[in-house]
């Protein structure tokens, strides 16, 4: 997500960036292409035209011009910028004092409220709350089904009754009380803002069971119109906050900019991917940094918190370090980063990665073609991969449904890389081997074949993305 | 096979490598969502339906129900609020700078994309200069016969297959168009013709997919085959075309699951249906590719991506009676050459029309 828009941001910045001396003209050039770039992305128009104009006028501003270093500076005026449009600070939810605490989503026809109600409920759910869904959804064919589904699959249980949406939400409400369940969360139908009776109806929702949060579900790939929806919304609805869905594709989710620009609502939470467990609360500042190619680690450590078992993690990091690194740890560690999402998406949350690593197609079966390759060995090959000669390879290739070739790519690369991984792992404070680890196995990636001509030089380092992990460590969420 | 691996061996090391350091205590032990299993498809048999056969017309000499462009046109999204205000400065204006400007935004702001609106108005500059346009009013009409003529492409729709073969129709998209809805409109809408229809129920990923599909079959009194959840959306649209062939149906509207096109597996998957309900006795005849009006520049990409997978046919733009003009089938025309054939304008049975090129634009730049 966001990926084109940064590329775009990564051109235009770095042309600044190399420049000694800031003109007028150059900023100006500079602008009319973040314009371009911004409007391409779906941000409103009259979001960009804020934005532009309030840039622009940062960055003629003598602090940054006099600068020694004034391409940086700009780059730092558009982050800050970025992230006031994006909505500054991360909601924080509260729970209501007599529960439940209520919560009513809206939205457009298929924004993808259901799923996000169902994904809303996993996530109270993971924190320690216990949901109930309500399908006030009676309009669509076989809405409720589907939510109760859903609810199935997260063993959160579903309210409805046919009838009128407004009962069965002041039903839902009294057997959430009975029921001593502590977050309700409303599924309602889609509508069209223009509809004056749907619209009437969700207030009349509102009104019925006062709703702690309001949120209006906004689907990553709208238009201009995500401005006109969210506003009609807030004038009837009084939103607090914005579910932002399919934040997966590929769009370059300028709806999600301009919605709190315009009618103050910060995102919430955002949606990505068809997995009940893609979603999460969403960090304006970090998204910010990821559209400025800064990545995410945060978000990458408290993926990787939830899925890896810390032991098991631990001793394979440490194997790593001493290059004993076995391709049985590999493949541990291959599923626990597969469980965190879509490889794609975390190589986007990595800094530093070139557009050309992070564009490159991953195909899932790839990866489940290296894995079987690994099954297919012994537990000795697995640990010792040099014993793998002729004949056990065409055992292991017939094995593993592959070819000669494809096992011996695998075991080629393994080597090269835990060669180098055990390279990095030098001598000094523990916190500076830990840091160059980050920073080594950066660029490892970049070609296992030190000796093979295409490696790639990294983009550009003096930007953020240096991984710098002891600055890391004071910024963490500690909670 | 090298850059997935390298990715691979770089994900997993960096993540090892960041470890470390997050200080926060660990969910040991979380157990791993399960694989699920895709069953075989099994076909459900309509028993309650009424009998839908062939019903012996020619379909494609068959005009469609004509609906007044009225109501039509009634349902068709009114301009607001900051588009309103600059079709205003344009209509009771001369033609000047600022005018240039507000044509511009307009036309942004109705998704109509950078690149096509700076075509559209470059274009309109020298149609201005060379006719000696100076009023805001007309200049608007040139500009509605300019974007008119550009969207005069040909939309039929194709109800036939050869010879001894059974027509079907895969509507393709991302999540949350409206595919289904609009299987179940078009449904309708060939039924009232008088066509035997079957509805195939290729979505078996999302939840009640299948009985919300079917809810549109009990009620346009088409018949409707379905798999159970998590089968193999190519066997389930097969058994459904052979069912159609068997019955002596006229057409098969095959639904499928929503994906979004930067999905590799899931593109894969989508062209497999595509060969599959190629096959004999079945004939895919459109490949219709529905998009969302709200849909902004991703929608260019999204037409891409299923052109290049599917061999889309057309496009049928939904929900344009919300506040949304749905520009960006303007750019798909001019990119791509793939006409908007069908219209959704509401969730009832008769909500689904053949595009208007006319009306669409008049809409454009309608006020309320």
């Amino acid at each position: 997500m966001f990926e084109s828009l940064s590329d775009r941001f990564d051109g235009i910045l770095g042309r600044l960036r190399s420049k000694g001396r800031l003109g007028e003209a150059d900023v100006a050039e500079a602008m009319r292409e973040i314009r371009l770039a911004l409007l391409e992305a779906d941000v409103h128009f009259n979001v960009v035209k804020r934005f532009i104009d309030r840039t622009q006028a940062r960055c003629l501003e003598a602090e940054v011009t006099d600068s020694l270093t004034p391409g940086q500076q700009v780059v730092k005026v558009v982050h800050e910028e970025l992230t006031a449009i994006l909505g500054g600070e991360s909601l924080q939810l509260s729970y209501a004092q007599t529960p439940p605490t209520v919560v009513l989503m809206a939205g457009l026809q298929g924004s993808g409220k259901t799923t996000s109600s169902a994904k809303l409920a996993r996530w109270y759910k993971s924190q320690g709350r216990n949901p109930l869904l309500v399908g006030a959804d009676l309009q669509r064919p076989a809405a409720v089904e589907q939510l109760q589904t859903l609810g199935g699959q997260i063993d959160v249980p579903v309210f409805s009754v046919p009838g009128s949406p407004v009962a069965t939400t002041k039903a839902g409400l009294a057997e959430a009380q009975r029921s001593g369940r502590d977050v309700l969360i409303v599924d309602t139908a889609g509508r069209l803002t223009v509809d004056r009776d749907l619209m009437d109806e969700i207030a009349a929702i509102s009104d019925a069971v006062d709703p702690d949060y309001t949120f209006l579900v906004v689907d990553a790939m709208t238009g201009q119109d995500a401005v006109n929806t969210a506003e009609a919304f807030h004038a009837t609805l009084e939103l607090d906050g914005v579910v932002l869905t399919k934040l997966d594709g590929d769009s370059r989710g300028g709806a999600a900019l301009s919605v709190k620009e315009v009618v103050g609502t910060p995102i919430a939470f955002a949606s990505t991917g068809e997995k009940l467990d893609d979603f999460d609360q969403f960090h304006p500042d970090r998204m910010a940094e990821r559209i400025l190619g800064m990545g995410d680690v945060l978000t990458l450590i408290e993926k990787a918190e939830e899925v890896f078992e810390e032991e098991a993690a631990a001793a394979a990091a440490q194997r790593l370090l001493e290059g004993t690194f076995t391709l049985d740890d590999f493949v541990d560690q291959l599923r626990q980063v597969r469980q965190m999402g879509d490889l794609s998406n975390i190589m986007s949350m990595m800094p530093g990665v070139p557009k050309e690593m992070r564009e490159a197609d991953i195909d899932e079966r790839e990866i489940d073609r290296a894995e079987a390759i690994v099954l297919s060995m012994t537990p000795e090959e697995r640990i010792k991969p040099d014993v793998i000669e002729g004949s056990r390879r065409a055992r292991i290739a017939n094995g593993s449904g592959t070819t000669l070739a494809q096992v011996g790519n695998l075991l080629k690369q393994f080597k090269e890389m835990r060669k180098m991984m055990k390279g990095m792992a030098g001598t000094g404070t523990k916190a500076k081997v830990r840091k160059d680890r980050g920073k080594k196995s950066k660029k490892g990636k970049k070609g296992p074949g030190r000796a093979g001509g295409s490696r790639v030089q990294p983009k550009e380092t003096q930007q953020v993305p240096k991984l710098d992990l002891e600055g890391l460590d004071l910024t963490l969420p500690g909670r | 096979m090298n850059a997935t691996l390298l990715i691979v061996f770089l994900v997993v090391m960096l993540s090892l490598a960041l470890l470390p350091w997050a200080n926060r205590s660990w969910q040991a032990g979380r157990g791993r969502s399960s694989d699920h299993h895709a069953e075989e498809a099994k076909r459900v048999t309509p028993d309650s339906h009424q009998k839908n056969s062939k019903s012996g017309r020619d379909p494609s000499t068959e005009s469609l129900v004509p609906l007044t462009s009225f109501s039509v046109q009634e349902k068709l999204s009114k301009a607001r609020g900051f588009m309103s205000e600059r079709l205003g400065k344009i209509r009771h204006g001369s033609v000047e700078g600022s005018t240039w400007d507000n044509l511009e935004e307009l036309l942004i702001l109705a998704d109509v994309g950078v690149d096509a609106t700076m075509d559209t108005v470059d274009r309109l500059r020298a149609t201005s200069q060379a006719m000696e346009i100076t009023d805001g009013p007309q200049l608007l009409e040139a500009l509605k016969k300019q974007m008119k003529s550009d969207l005069a492409i040909n939309r039929q729709l194709a109800h036939r297959a050869e010879l001894g073969k059974t027509p079907v129709w895969l509507f393709v998209g991302v999540n949350g168009v409206g595919k289904t809805t609009s299987i179940g409109k078009m449904g309708c809408r060939l039924r009232d013709q008088g066509l035997g229809v079957l509805m195939a129920a290729g979505d078996t990923f999302r939840a009640a997919a299948a009985e919300q599909l079917a809810a549109w079959a009990d009620r346009c009194g088409a018949d409707f085959v379905r798999g159970s959840a998590g089968a193999d959306p190519s066997s389930v649209i097969y058994d459904a075309i052979q069912a159609a062939a068997s019955r002596e149906l006229d057409i098969v509207l095959a639904d499928t699951a929503g994906r979004l096109h930067n999905k590799v597996n899931l593109m894969d998957e989508l062209a497999k249906v595509r060969r599959v309900a190629d096959r004999d006795p079945g004939q895919v005849s459109e490949v219709l590719l529905v998009i969302d009006a709200t849909t902004g520049q991703n929608g260019l990409s999204q037409a891409r991506e299923f052109a290049e997978t599917v061999a889309v046919t057309g496009v049928v733009l939904t929900k344009l009676d919300g506040s949304a003009k749905g520009g960006i089938v303007f750019a798909i025309e001019r990119e791509l050459g793939l006409p908007v054939k069908l219209v959704g304008l509401g969730e009832g049975d008769g909500d689904l029309v053949d595009f208007d090129p006319d009306l669409f634009v008049e809409a454009l730049f309608g006020d309320e």
